[in-house]
């Protein structure tokens, strides 16, 4: 057991590795890893790897890393294997923020043009203090079809506000579609520095409720049992991985597949024991993530296609494998 | 250790529970029963501080739980809600050792020796820890359960709180899971509060039983004092009967069903009854109530068949239930439709006469051996003999009787038997004073449990008068049909 869990940390961080390696070294330019930290022998290299691969990569992993975490978490304390970080409607409220500025053409004054990732943070963050609000006007404790519910009543008010934007735009409809389908291209630094203190905030208070996850899987009466502070880690999940989805969706759009399915595989090859289960899908999510980022940017190169698409496209095919093995191993 | 002072509650304005209060001492097993509805759960919550209660107060150790912690509280008392194997299934090991929770504590909340060993020790006493690395979602419901209940076990608390720990498990498991939750009790002073459905159960395994009605305590107190006959009907509106357990001093229910049979007159006639060369055999096409004496299916039940069967003097005794039971098949009777007594007599002696009575026909089917007859009196200091020699006795009741009905009926078939032998001057050769049976008489009593029920048979009831009368007539032609064959 302990031999099982040792080889999952090794190769979870180890396929990190590799992707990130993968990542920064291929490209429309082909130009070797150790160009990193060699200035001397090809500046232009040196800067693309820099100022646009390296950003590009990091941002892909913390993106890919908090949809997973925020996913695992999710599924865990909705006890409900279909629901991922999208279920409770944060991202559309980061996507009608996003969707707005671009029909808008908003732009604020200091930040200028990183006025969509903002507002699109600050739309998430209303937007789940919106739901939760109404889940617990609706019902105190907050039951799990209580919080599947509201997510539902929220997401398909706010896709309908993206909807009627979408009917209404005329040239900025390429734009608003390119956004939804999500992309980590052209972000920079900026909006690694952007996510990053809520990645760090969100996996953080994440992991410290990883036993209460645990025991919340038998249901919130036998949580309380077992000494669980159900309703305070209830809040303390929800909020952390509300923060993690509407920052990722604010720098990236709505990211289908990474939440959903890579908690699965991950519970699947290293069982649902979410003291392992939060960590190994972060890992495992920023490595699924930079590599879909990798092929959406060569594959039609110098074309790029949405990173959604290929993250389904890749995603599936490698969750059904394990689901199918997995089935057939247990008989 | 567990005190519940006047709690009244519900969810939201619908009052559930109306000033219930009740106490469960250290080492004891509580039992929670009532109709569906009545408030068990929502008292289980109540008790667990899952709900808080509107008025009244939970005592846990003798303090208020609302003045525990959420942790301190874990490690006094652990409650087990109905479980199921949730949509991500864990290892055994892991949903086990998760009982520990409250046990640690800090950032990395590092596993103790103490930890492992409340794990391994629940896994052991509940016998899953020859899977403890399987999925549980791969376990049958039963072993399932059986995890969970080790789950609560490594929560190593005082007070263990189960909501129908044996609900769709059969009874297999049901009797494994309550030995063993008994055992805990028993051995090593938990205490457990259990919420069931199932009212044999709870009388079985609880010393103590709170009977609930629309969210009040009905009755409160051990077994036999709270499931009494008239109360569970009222309580649970069925009707029921207590009946006595086998083995423990637990009384037991069954349930009546009011079943609408076929109108088909059930009456026993002199045609039931047949003399055949090696046995004398009444069928009825219907079961009739006994109590019998008999060789096979003795006691009190509900049979169709009886034979009276001649075996000869030197007939082997030591294998007689085999024997008997081959003996029974070979000749075509169900042997768990049929009652069968043994005598030495030959079946042509037999006497079958039948009595007119107010509430219907009574048969006396009579065979006598009295080679052996005794002084019961003078009985006491005399050695064992084997030798056969029997007075059986029949009396088939068109009637309805009661249990005292059938014991004081068996007496006054005795006391006419006796009578029967004094007026024959039937005498005991050793003691040379008149005899009262042989070693070895039998009597049986079969009623239909048709028409008015007669609560007595004594000596001057409507039943026991025909009952003393008949024997007696039988029993004398009985004994000179004996003595003529003796003559011959």
């Amino acid at each position: 057991m302990k031999g099982k869990l040792f080889f999952a940390y090794i190769s979870s961080i180890g396929l990190l590795l590799i992707s990130i390696w993968l990542g920064v070294s291929i490209g429309t330019a082909e130009v070797p890893f150790s160009t990193l930290w060699d200035k001397e022998t090809n500046e232009s290299a040196y800067n693309i790897l820099w100022s646009i691969r390296m950003p590009r990569v990091i941002l892909a992993g913390l993106v890919g890393a908090s949809l997973a975490i925020a996913g695992a978490a999710f599924q865990g304390l909705l006890k409900n294997p279909l629901a991922d970080p999208y279920t409770l409607g944060i991202s559309s409220g980061a996507s009608v923020g996003a969707v707005a500025t671009i029909f808008f053409g908003l732009s604020l004054p200091i930040i200028g043009t990183y006025t969509l990732p903002f507002v699109g943070m600050i739309c998430a963050f209303l937007t789940m203090i919106l739901v939760l609000t109404f889940a617990r006007l609706v019902d105190r404790t907050m039951k799990m079809e209580t919080l599947i519910l509201t997510g539902v009543i929220f997401s398909s008010f706010l896709g309908s506000c993206i909807s009627l934007m979408i009917a209404l735009t005329g040239e900025q409809l390429r734009e608003i579609m390119g956004w939804l389908l999500g992309s980590v291209s052209m972000r920079g630094w900026p909006y690694v520095q952007m996510i990053i203190p809520f990645v760090m905030i969100g996996t953080i208070i994440l992991w410290l409720n990883r036993r209460e996850l645990n025991a919340m899987m038998y249901g919130d009466e036998r949580a309380q049992s077992l000494g669980v502070n159900v309703k305070k880690s209830k809040y303390a999940i929800l909020a952390g991985g509300s923060m993690l989805t509407g920052a990722a969706v604010a720098v990236s759009g709505t990211i289908g597949f990474v939440g959903l399915v890579v908690p699965h595989m991950t519970r699947m090859l290293w069982g649902a024991d979410h003291r392992h289960l939060l960590i190994l899908s972060f890992f495992n999510g920023a490595s699924l993530l930079i590599i879909c980022d990798l092929v959406s940017r060569t594959i039609i190169s110098p074309s790029e296609l949405p990173i959604g698409v290929i993250t389904a496209f890749i995603g599936a095919p490698v969750f059904s494998f394990i689901f199918y093995k997995q089935r057939k191993s247990r008989g | 250790m567990l005190k519940v002072q006047n709690v009244s509650g519900g969810y939201g304005s619908t009052p559930i529970l109306a000033d219930i209060s009740f106490e469960v001492e250290k080492g004891k097993m509580l039992g929670i029963l009532g109709p569906n509805g009545c408030g068990k759960s929502t008292l289980l919550k109540v008790i667990s501080g899952i709900m808080k209660p509107s008025t009244g107060t939970v005592y846990v150790d003798g303090k208020e739980i609302k003045n525990y912690s959420s942790k301190q509280l874990a490690k006094k008392m652990t409650v087990l809600p109905q479980l199921h194997a949730t949509a991500f299934s864990n290892t055994v090991r892991d949903t086990v050792s998760l009982g520990r929770y409250p046990h640690q504590s800090g950032f990395f909340s590092s596993w103790k020796t103490e930890d492992e060993q409340a794990v391994v020790k629940a896994m052991d006493q509940t016998g899953v820890r020859k899977f403890e690395k399987a999925q549980l979602e791969y376990l049958s419901g039963g072993e399932q359960q059986r995890v969970f209940i080790a789950q609560a076990l490594a929560q190593s608390s005082n007070l263990l709180l189960l909501d129908e720990p044996t609900n769709h498990l059969d009874i297999a498991h049901q009797k494994q899971i309550l030995d063993m939750i008994r055992k805990e009790v028993t051995e090593h002073d938990l205490t457990v509060v259990s919420v069931f459905h199932d009212i044999n159960l709870a009388s079985l395994y609880c010393d103590e039983i709170l009977l609930m009605e629309d969210g009040k305590v009905r009755a409160n107190g051990v077994p036999h004092e709270v499931l009494i006959d008239d109360r569970i009907m009222d309580v649970y509106n069925a009707r029921i009967s207590m009946q006595a357990h086998p083995e423990q001093p637990k009384p037991q229910m069954t349930i009546l069903p009011d079943l609408i049979e076929l109108a088909k007159e059930k009456l026993i006639t002199a045609k039931n009854f047949k003399i055949k060369d090696e046995y004398v055999e009444f069928k009825s096409d219907f079961p009739l109530r006994v109590l019998s004496s008999a060789v096979h299916n003795a006691g009190l039940g509900w049979y169709s068949n009886f034979i009276n069967r001649t075996v000869n003097q030197d007939y082997n005794i030591d294998q007689v239930k085999e024997e008997f039971l081959g003996y029974l098949i070979e000749k075509g009777f169900a042997p768990t439709n049929t009652v069968g007594m043994m005598t030495a007599v030959d079946t042509r002696n037999a006497i079958i006469k039948q009595y007119e009575a107010t509430f219907g026909d009574v048969f006396v089917i009579v065979t006598a051996g009295i080679g052996n007859a005794m002084d019961v009196s003078r009985t006491f200091d005399r050695e064992h003999n084997d030798y056969i020699g029997t007075i059986n006795t029949w009396i088939v009741i068109n009637g309805k009787l009661s249990d005292e009905a059938f014991v004081q009926g068996m007496m006054t078939a005795t006391e006419a038997k006796t009578k029967a032998l004094h007026h024959e001057k039937v005498y005991d050769k050793i003691s040379n004073t008149v005899a009262t049976g042989t070693p070895t008489d039998s009597l049986l009593i079969a009623a239909t449990q048709q028409g008015e029920l007669m609560q007595y048979g004594g000596p001057i009831t409507e039943v026991g008068k025909v009952i003393g009368k008949g024997v007696f007539e039988a029993t004398l032609e009985a004994i000179q049909n004996y003595r003529k064959g003796e003559l011959q």
